[in-house]
């Protein structure tokens, strides 16, 4: 590619991988990195200064649970001083009272508070924190208060598919404008755990009905984002919207991802924020060529009349399940690999000694060093 | 199921603002308007433009095709039914509050 790339229009900013939850399905890599390893509140304004200055117009401050950076206020004002979008990506666990009534007077616009069940006792046993729920529906609420625009985020798996229906009434009572349907990725976390994740094919039919039902009654009174799990997909997913052209991720250490699980392919090298201005690793850290584009595509990707819709699907799970990052996304239904999917979701609903109801399945739940 | 929120419809009475959490702001990277909203950013063309930057909550809808009818030159009867699918469908997307 020699072409120079159109700047990004969105970040994601992990702040840091500490977090009060556990979910067994964090899309955080498997090595996480500890507080000492986290950037200073200096570098991350001087980054944010030059994210906008480049073109960036939405940063999502995520982690981890952002709300553990004593700095997250600073950084939500510096933002909307630069005229950038700021959505807080939050567990909810200490959200609620002062702390958000300071992120909105700094200048936050969108929270985006994640629900790991639609009930008290599935939140609790998914992100192994009792009190969770509770803290979320006052986080939720509060957001709504102070007319801050609410997203509801479901991360789907077995243990919780069957709770559809009650999620979206969990919306509707809290006031969100859009609920996530967000079956979850099999990369990291839910990758290691992915037999006692993945939901049976019927019961993902049963889901897909069912959010089509919501969309229809619920046109004007709630926006229902629905992220279908690859392993029961057609075709792949245009993975951050393509490598390196609208959005990029920015590790708690300052290192520049192309997406959040690119450290999973052993064959890059990530420049780390403060080696070179953003903007010149954005246009041509190796990393961010490697598969930006259509030029490193191989057949069937190559001359897939697809190629510039789903730019090749996800480069890490093709690295997952067929080896080669550069391989077709065997989500695809045109990879060779493709029926080996549906033999790996029959692998893991044998093998798995969680069922269904059972919320207790042998996870390996998300801690630093754990894994 | 109860919904305090229903859905709204485009009336001659309306008046149309940005939700809250909705954000009109020129883009000098790109010299373009952009709309900023929760995990979206839309490119408005003229006409949309024209149209959005009127949803300031006090000029009804009845006014604001008159207004347009003039700028644009055109039938007011074309241009009423233009707008009004415009703002329904930027209400139906929870970005304009009617």
């Amino acid at each position: 590619m020699t072409e120079v790339p159109l700047p990004p229009i969105a970040m994601l900013a992990e702040l840091t991988h500490r977090c009060p939850l556990q979910c067994p399905y964090c899309s955080n890599p498997l090595d996480l990195l500890k507080a000492d390893r986290e950037m200073a509140t200096e570098c991350w304004l001087d980054l944010f200064q030059q994210a906008a200055d480049m073109g960036v117009l939405q940063v999502h401050l995520s982690g981890g649970e952002p709300m553990l950076r004593r700095d997250l206020e600073q950084f939500v004002s510096a933002l909307a001083h630069a005229g950038v979008y700021t959505n807080l990506i939050t567990s909810g666990v200490g959200l609620a009272g002062a702390r958000l009534e300071a992120l909105a007077g700094a200048g936050l616009d969108h929270v985006q508070v994640s629900f790991q069940g639609a009930n008290a006792e599935t939140t609790a046993r998914i992100g192994r924190h009792s009190g969770a729920h509770a803290n979320k529906l006052a986080a939720a609420r509060q957001a709504r208060e102070l007319g801050l625009a609410l997203t509801i985020n479901a991360p789907i798996h077995r243990h919780n598919i069957a709770q559809v229906p009650d999620y979206i009434e969990l919306a509707l009572s809290l006031g969100a404008q859009r609920l996530e349907i967000a079956n979850i990725q099999y990369a990291g976390w839910a990758l290691l755990n992915r037999r006692h994740l993945l939901p049976d094919r019927a019961s993902i039919e049963h889901q897909a009905a069912t959010v089509e039902e919501a969309r229809a009654r619920l046109v004007g009174v709630l926006e229902i984002d629905f992220v279908l799990a690859d392993h029961f997909a057609t075709y792949p997913k245009p993975c951050m919207g393509g490598w390196g052209r609208d959005a990029f991720v920015i590790a708690p250490d300052g290192a520049v991802l192309p997406c959040h699980a690119a450290a999973t392919i052993p064959s890059l090298r990530f420049e780390r924020f403060g080696s070179r201005p953003l903007a010149d690793i954005w246009r041509d850290s190796p990393a961010f060529e490697a598969f930006r584009g259509t030029n490193w595509m191989l057949e069937p990707c190559r001359s897939c009349e697809r190629r510039e819709f789903d730019w090749g699907g996800c480069r890490c799970q093709a690295l997952a399940l067929a080896g080669d990052a550069a391989a077709t996304d065997p989500a695809c239904v045109r990879s060779p690999l493709h029926a080996a999917i549906a033999t790996l979701v029959e692998e893991a609903l044998s093998t798995s000694e969680g069922t269904g109801g059972d919320l207790i399945a042998p996870y390996a739940f998300r801690r630093i060093a754990s894994a | 199921m109860t919904v305090d929120r229903p859905r709204a419809f485009v009336s001659r009475q309306s008046l149309p603002r940005l939700a809250p959490y909705v954000r009109l702001r020129f883009d000098p990277v790109r010299h373009a308007w952009a709309v900023l909203s929760p995990e979206r950013v839309f490119w408005p063309d003229a006409i949309g433009l024209d149209i959005l930057q009127r949803c300031d909550g006090k000029t009804p809808f009845s006014v604001m095709v008159m207004s347009l009818a003039l700028e644009y030159d055109a039938d007011g009867g074309e241009i009423d039914r233009d707008v009004g699918a415009f703002l329904q469908q930027w209400a139906d997307r929870l970005l304009v509050r009617l």
